[in-house]
């Protein structure tokens, strides 16, 4: 039995009935992710050795009867900018190339507490700067779908990972969709939670106030148990929002009928694919047919998000890159002749040349002069469609759309257009900038290249969206007859 | 031709909490380098702040104690620079909206009170330090980086560095008193930046204002304003201006510097800080606070004028720190003479304090010690003078006044047998003064009972010795 | 339209140095992306408050309490270079 091709909660409960051993599951990972790596490049590094050694102390626990977590015997990828105490945390930057982080991120803490089994690091687009994982000073990742196809970015590592069976869950992250496009790219879950739900402690910082840590699975169980292993409240973040604590896993039952669902007319419009349009409404069609009411609706700031996205993440990112200058960690320039010198030529030598764009428009936006018009206008924009969103919940359960405007493009087909390249980020932005939750989840193929259908939801709902996705992947059919 | 002197200052003080502003790394100082360090305050990519409620609280705390307005909701901001000891690349500073508005410090400068105003008063966090190395290099410590700060800036209300001097005075008086910080500048708890300028009061002009940094103690800085105040002046004598910078004081060349300028108008690109939100000072909060303050200065003050029946100058000398004032009622505690303690304190035991550079709390000597040498003094036993040299004597080898007096045999010599015989023996050699003083010259008298406390070394009883000579020449 | 001289201004402020040859292609890419985010301008934020935080929560405070830091190694385990417990840098500052 090929145990890769198993979900996360078949995994555990083979465990859990002593069919198989954590060190089998993790063996057969490692297996795996040997065959796939020199074409898929999912992983900057891989941490075998130690995966095998946890799973030994979980199966002793087992032996002996204890309780183990809900992560138990899951091999798991993590995204590249989650620090993890003692292996090296690069995101994919020449910067961090050789950082080894001191401590752990909180939810490294939460997985390791359930008994996850942390086997890599996941690739990554440079500081989580990018939509199609190549601007990783590492590696390019390929679609497993399409090898010649960018995966999605920036968490393009971890959806590739669970897409080419390598593992079964992955942590990513989010800023303006780099979960949810990487998992629609890929044909995946992905799951963006709501702001504040997840710790950012060990995340490293692209833009303090969009950033949120998100989940990977083959289906919408496997994403729902992992975050139900990551979120809560945590005293070491301040921007943590301190809820009740909810069982996704108990999201995934049936019945959606009278939820209602908005479709945004702005998010079917000219500038996405026709035959991705197609797959969604198909998909619409699905929940329609089990019950839930959909309305078109219109979010009219949704022209703007873009724009505004772009201001303000480059603006917190030009300030959170700011520490990364070779004085005490990272890459230190061999040559410079003052003080200037060594910032300039340690940044300007490790830093690729879309993170120096992205610092170099957030400084432009935040300096003497331009912060009213830029930075401070963005922050008021953010306002309208955060309220453009409130508004919608108030009526609906949902919105859904499309998550990518376009299927999978080839690699290197926009890594010379940055604007162009921006584009693939439309459908997804709004959420980030609203702090809202939203999900991708597979809807079907064009010319064997995924489409991913979009669900978001009002803050702290993500039992509505993640029902919704579950009812939707139950009922939509052979997915690859799709 | 007359000038009129503009100081403003800027003023940073480490706050006395346990921990640091964002991180729970202990603020205790010493300790070897980069050992009371953690992920927040080291600026690890991936670290977040979370703030200290007794910093919130301290801040508070200023401000009511400077008549500052409280906000009601304030935030944090990003205070972008880049410099070796400044982890993040930002300082998590306070921009527009400052935990404490306005305020004030009223002064004495010889003229009556002055009202110095403050413009603000904010939190923030320090930079690490960094020292040099034998090869030229810089060493980097960041056990310093994260503790906390309040930011106290003036209105540009001073006229002279007497009156900094005396704003400082009070400003550390005070914050001492609340326990928020001790202050100490030599100690690096304390810095000033002054900003100082002249106008010509005839002609209007004024010359560019100068920024004075890197000062480390109030002597030095005074030295320093005084230096700038001449140098303006000779400028404006000239005709000429100021050019506009940054200056340190020089100890050994006795001249301001000019400092390297990092670069003029240093673009921050201040933004609130999106790791934080707004924080909540509620009014029962303040409430609280305000209840638990510790008695102010001034509050002290009065309260010792009519507690302790003590005059005005009596008071201010007494209470102009807390660590003295509380030696002071101690010492009344012990011994029921107000006005006796207040001299000695006032006198004898400020003069130690200012002779020895030291504060009250660092004093070896008791309250309960000098209350025994007073009472010791009261009782008869030994005299006020020879009480001095007592007090002398316990400062330097810490012994209590009973054991010196005993070891010395310094009891007062109150047997008027006794001194009688010594009396009659002066006498009978001082015939002349006898005969002066029968003559009108009451000096005479005084140079009898001279001779008498020579010849006891200081041990008799004045008053008796007084009142024997008198008697005893009146019978002659 | 953003110039060369802009460019190697928030470059200084940004601590990034940019070559002659590179300089041109940059400027271009940067100008293109400033124009697309000057749409803002056209929207009407009159009265609009900024949204600094997505959260309504006023901020939680932490106690004054004082927990272990890292162990010097820990904390110098990426230095570039040290020297007697301290971070090293050379001769560079004044």
């Amino acid at each position: 039995m090929d145990l890769t091709k198993l979900s996360a909660i078949e995994l555990r409960q083979k465990l859990v009935d002593k069919e198989v051993s954590s060190v089998e599951i993790v063996k057969s990972h490692i297996n795996k992710i040997e065959e796939m790596e020199s074409s898929i490049g999912a992983f900057i590094i891989t941490n075998g050795e130690e995966a095998l050694k946890t799973a030994e102390l979980i199966d002793k626990k087992i032996a002996n009867n204890e309780e183990i977590g809900c992560l138990a015997g899951i091999p798991i990828g993590i995204k590249d900018n989650i620090v993890t105490n003692g292996i090296k945390t690069t995101c994919g930057s020449k910067m961090l190339e050789n950082f080894v982080p001191p401590y752990d991120a909180t939810v490294i803490g939460k997985i390791k507490g359930e008994d996850g089994i942390i086997i890599g690091k996941t690739n990554m687009d440079e500081f989580a700067m990018g939509s199609s994982t190549e601007t990783s000073y590492f590696k390019v990742t390929k679609n497993p779908h399409d090898l010649e196809r960018v995966p999605g970015g920036s968490s393009g590592g971890s959806a590739a990972a669970v897409a080419s069976f390598e593992v079964p869950l992955s942590l990513g992250s989010e800023t303006g969709g780099s979960v949810r496009e990487p998992a629609s790219f890929c044909g995946v879950v992905g799951i963006k939670p709501t702001y504040g739900l997840v710790s950012r402690y060990g995340l490293i910082a692209f833009a303090s106030s969009l950033d949120q840590i998100g989940t990977f699975g083959r289906n919408v169980s496997d994403a729902a148990l992992l975050l139900n292993a990551i979120s809560g409240f945590d005293r070491r973040d301040s921007t943590s929002v301190s809820k009740e604590k909810i069982d996704y896993t108990k999201a995934t039952v049936e019945g959606i009928k009278g939820m209602r669902l908005a479709l945004p007319k702005e998010y079917f419009g000219e500038g996405i694919d026709k035959s991705v349009k197609e797959k969604v409404y198909n998909a619409v069609k699905v929940l329609e047919s089990l019950g839930a009411e959909i309305e078109e609706i219109s979010l009219p700031y949704t022209d703007y998000a873009l724009s505004c996205y772009y201001i303000i993440s480059t603006s917190e990112a030009s300030s959170n890159l700011a520490r990364l200058d070779g004085v005490r960690y990272g890459y230190r320039a061999e040559k410079y002749d003052d003080l200037e010198g060594l910032y300039i030529n340690s940044r300007t030598e490790s830093f690729g040349e879309e993170v120096k764009r992205r610092i170099m428009l957030g400084t432009y936006a935040l300096s003497s002069g331009y912060y009213d018009a830029y930075y401070d206008k963005a922050q008021k924009v953010r306002t309208l469609i955060k309220r453009d969103f409130d508004k919608t919940f108030e009526k609906f359960d949902a919105i859904i759309s499309p998550t990518a405007p376009i299927l999978p493009f080839k690699i290197g087909e926009k890594a010379d257009d940055p604007l162009a390249m921006y584009m693939s980020d439309i459908l997804t932005v709004s959420v980030n900038l609203a702090g809202a939750c939203a999900l991708s989840v597979p809807c079907g193929f064009v010319e064997g290249l995924p489409v991913g259908l979009q669900l978001i939801g009002d803050r702290f709902e993500e039992e509505k969206i993640i029902k919704l996705a579950y009812n939707y992947e139950r009922n939509r059919g052979d997915i690859n007859g799709l | 031709m007359a000038y009129k002197t503009i100081i403003g200052l800027e003023i940073h003080c480490e706050l006395m909490t346990n921990s640091k502003i964002f991180c729970s790394c202990t603020t205790e100082f010493g300790g070897e380098a980069n050992t009371h360090c953690c992920p927040v305050c080291l600026g690890l990519p991936g670290a977040l702040p979370v703030i200290n409620k007794k910093v919130v609280e301290y801040g508070i705390k200023a401000g009511l104690a400077f008549n500052s307005k409280i906000a009601k909701e304030t935030k944090m901001d990003r205070k972008n620079y880049f410099y070796p000891d400044l982890v993040k690349g930002y300082q998590i500073s306070q921009y527009d909206i400052p935990i404490c508005d306005g305020g004030y410090i009223e002064i004495e400068n010889g003229n009556g009170p002055k009202t110095i105003r403050l413009i603000r008063i904010h939190i923030e966090e320090d930079t690490g330090k960094s020292i040099h190395s034998e090869d030229g290099g810089s060493l980097l410590d960041f056990n310093r980086s994260g503790v906390p700060l309040i930011e106290v800036v003036t209105q540009p209300d001073m006229n002279s560095p007497e009156e900094a001097r005396e704003f400082l005075e009070k400003l550390k008086a005070t914050l001492r008193y609340i326990e928020v910080s001790d202050c100490k500048m030599e100690e690096g708890s304390l810095r000033c930046d002054v900003n100082i300028n002249v106008v010509d009061e005839e002609t209007g002009v004024r010359t560019t204002i100068t920024e004075l940094k890197n000062l480390n103690s109030f002597k030095a800085a005074v030295k320093a304003m005084e230096y700038e105040e001449k140098r303006h002046i000779a400028l404006l004598k000239e005709g000429k201006d100021t050019v506009r910078e940054t200056r340190r004081w020089d100890e050994v060349k006795n001249e301001t510097i000019v400092m390297r300028t990092k670069e003029d108008a240093a673009d921050y690109r201040y933004f609130p800080e999106p790791d934080l939100v707004k924080m909540k000072i509620e009014e029962k909060w303040i409430e609280t606070i305000k209840k638990n303050l510790p008695e102010l200065p001034h509050d002290k003050k009065e309260r010792f004028m009519k507690e302790y029946d003590l005059p005005e100058y009596d008071a201010g000398v007494l209470t102009q720190t807390k660590e003295l004032a509380n030696f002071y009622e101690e010492t009344v505690k012990y011994v029921n003479d107000p006005k006796q303690v207040s001299n000695w304190v006032m006198g004898d035991v400020l003069r130690r304090l200012k002779d020895e550079e030291i504060e009250a709390e660092d004093l070896t000597l008791k309250p309960k010690d000098l209350a025994e040498l007073i009472i010791l003094i009261q009782d008869g036993k030994i005299s006020n003078n020879i009480g001095k040299k007592v007090l002398k004597d316990m400062f330097e080898t810490g012994k209590s006044a009973s054991i010196i007096v005993k070891d010395k045999g310094l009891i007062q010599i109150s047997d008027e047998g006794e001194l009688t015989t010594i009396v009659e023996k002066v006498i009978s050699e001082n015939e002349q003064s006898v005969t002066d003083y029968h003559n009108g010259k009451d000096r005479a008298l005084g140079f009898l009972v001279g001779q008498v406390m020579k010849a006891t070394r200081g041990k008799a009883n004045p008053q008796l010795v007084n009142k024997l000579v008198l008697e005893i020449i009146e019978k002659e | 339209m953003i110039s060369k001289e802009d460019v190697k201004h928030i470059a200084y402020l940004s601590k990034l140095k940019f070559s002659e040859e590179e300089m041109a292609d940059f400027t271009n890419k940067f100008s293109q992306i400033v124009e697309y985010v000057n749409k803002l301008s056209e929207v009407d934020t009159e009265n609009i408050d900024s949204t600094y935080q997505i959260s309504e929560e006023y901020q939680f405070m932490r106690e004054d309490e004082i927990k272990e830091s890292l162990s010097r190694e820990e904390a110098l385990l990426n230095a570039p270079d040290s020297q007697f417990g301290y971070f090293k840098l050379p001769k560079v500052l004044e």
